[in-house]
């Protein structure tokens, strides 16, 4: 069913008894041209390019618990391409265009809001780094103005300007970043998958790979054996635990980090700002809920949850820049779990087994890579070759020593 | 989550950082497959889900160095010894 005003309207006219199931719950066939395990939004964007762009519609999109219950439920819903290296800019810039058009594309509302991401700076060196970012960024077509603080001031007047130890100085502002309902991204993708003919099948865990001669031919699943010509592995936090399962080790560590939401206020927040002497930024929903977050908890995790210590180092860091959210009253705060790359940037790449495919090392920046993510991942499940915009995304640059570490800080999964 | 130092006792999380996985000790630089060694070394890690052996240094406390194994699934602590006592 299509989406527009005139749908809207008919169904308002007919108490709203016509409108149909977003997607269909598949059962699962016996075999698939392509499976893509875990659907979160890489999966069911994936999915969704598989059969749009590349006419592949065998497909099935195989999930462990409920679609949507990882981390493109449990993010803070930031998009931005605000990057520095070359191999990253040109990845998340299209990325970014690709959110531009979105809506349009898959006709769902996924409440892309462009409402600007600052990243404040706190002292000259953290304005030069700004500045050597913002240049990377504008030599690749991407929008980027360095504030000064008289600009921030005038657009965030209630910020803490003159804290004794971290005054701010500055920001770096990337107008076209901003927020999105991440929620709405997974429906949106698993609709227009599922419309063009895409199983999605829930509760339906990968147990094992069935492996002939180096080349993969199915899954083991809770549901029993389904096989398979190609297989997408998409399943963010979890992937050194099933990559095991086809006896691969990965430059990946599982870490948790937290998000946090605030009881509905009046429009406050009017962007996305970052603390740039603290673990803490935030934006506001439109709903009200002041939405924030910072740090990892910074050891290995699969609990999807975390600790009372980091809660504290991110409310201080909160009350630090914007003294006025320090009576808010905190509703939830949650924990996703991510992988943690050795380097900090992702991996998209063909495996040592045949047909066997690698999306993973998002760390806790995949949500706005969502669309990207999915498009190259597609491109490499049907064409066998990277896309140009993941290229530099090959899981043998560790043992080449061509590490793509925006930070600099080394083989450390949790300083990333 | 706290950490029972043999030393100091149970103590808070936030007194202590972690180097990850114990992964064992420093490959022979001189080996004829120290690349390769070096390369699993630094990079590759087994992240298993569920009881984990790793190195945690307890800066705001002894200083010590430890060999902790804890669970990855509920953070749950089984031990915590001194990593020089065991092989490093
Ligand atoms: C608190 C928090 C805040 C974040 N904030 C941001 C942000 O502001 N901006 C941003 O860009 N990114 C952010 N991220 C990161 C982002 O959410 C993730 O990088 C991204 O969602 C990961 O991709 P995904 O959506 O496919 O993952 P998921 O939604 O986690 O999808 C993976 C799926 O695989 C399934 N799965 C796992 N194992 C199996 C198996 N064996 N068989 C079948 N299915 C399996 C899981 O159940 C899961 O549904 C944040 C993450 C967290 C936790
Ligand atoms: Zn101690």
């Amino acid at each position: 069913m299509h989406y527009s005003f005139f749908s809207l309207l008919q169904n308002a006219l007919t108490g709203h008894r016509g409108w149909t199931p977003t997607w269909r719950d598949a059962e699962p066939k016996g075999a698939y041209d392509v499976i893509i395990i875990g659907a979160g939004g890489h999966g069911l964007a994936t999915a969704y390019y598989l059969a749009k762009e590349h006419g592949i519609r065998n497909v099935a999109v195989l999930e462990k618990g409920w679609l949507g219950s990882g981390n493109i439920g449990r993010n803070t819903t930031i998009i931005r391409s605000n990057y520095l290296l070359p191999g990253n800019i040109v990845f998340y810039e299209w990325s970014m265009k690709l959110w531009e058009r979105l809506e349009q594309d898959f006709n769902y509302n996924a409440m892309v809001s462009q409402r600007g991401v600052l990243n404040l700076y706190h002292s000259d060196g953290q304005r030069d780094v700004y500045a050597r970012r913002g240049n990377a960024m504008r030599l690749h077509g991407v929008d980027a103005d360095l504030l000064d603080r008289d600009q921030v001031r005038a657009m965030l007047p209630f910020l803490n300007f003159d804290d004794a130890r971290f005054p701010i100085h500055g920001g770096l502002l990337q107008k076209r970043g901003g927020t999105a309902r991440h929620d709405a991204v997974a429906w949106g993708y698993a609709r227009g998958a599922s419309d063009r003919g895409v199983d999605i099948v829930q509760n339906c865990e990968v147990t094992g790979f069935v492996i002939e001669n180096g080349r993969i031919t199915g899954v083991e699943t809770t549901r029993g054996k389904i096989l398979a010509k190609k297989v997408g592995l998409s399943v963010a936090g979890n992937s050194s635990r099933v990559a095991a399962l086809a006896g691969m080790r990965l430059p990946i560590e599982s870490h948790v980090i937290q998000a946090f939401v605030s009881e509905g206020v009046k429009p406050l927040i009017p962007n996305v700002i970052t603390f740039g002497a603290g673990h803490f930024y935030i934006s506001q929903s439109d709903k009200g809920g002041l939405v924030f977050g910072g740090d990892l908890d910074g050891y290995k995790s699969y609990a999807q949850r975390g600790n009372l210590p980091t809660v504290r180092d991110v409310c201080e860091g909160g009350v630090a820049l914007m003294p006025m959210i320090g009576r808010v009253r905190i509703l939830r705060n949650w924990g996703g779990i991510m992988d943690m790359s050795a380097d900090g940037s992702p991996i998209i790449d063909k495996t040592p087994v045949e047909g066997l495919y690698l999306n993973a090392g998002w760390n806790y920046g995949g949500f706005k890579a969502v669309p990207a993510a999915g498009w190259c991942f597609a491109h490499l499940n049907a064409r066998d070759e990277p896309h140009s915009a993941a290229a530099a995304f090959r899981l043998d640059r560790f043992a080449r020593g061509a590490v793509l570490d925006e930070k600099g800080q080394g083989p450390q999964p949790n300083l990333h | 989550m706290r950490i029972p130092c043999p030393f100091c006792g149970p103590r808070d999380v936030s007194e202590f950082v972690t180097l990850g996985e114990a992964t064992g000790p420093r490959p022979d630089p001189a080996a004829p497959d120290a690349a390769e060694k070096f390369f699993a070394y630094a990079y590759l890690r087994s992240n298993p889900a569920g009881p984990s052996e790793e190195h945690w240094y307890h800066a705001l406390g002894c200083r010590s160095w430890l060999k902790v194994v804890r669970d990855t699934r509920t953070h749950e602590i089984e031990s915590a010894a001194l990593a020089r006592e065991g092989a490093r």
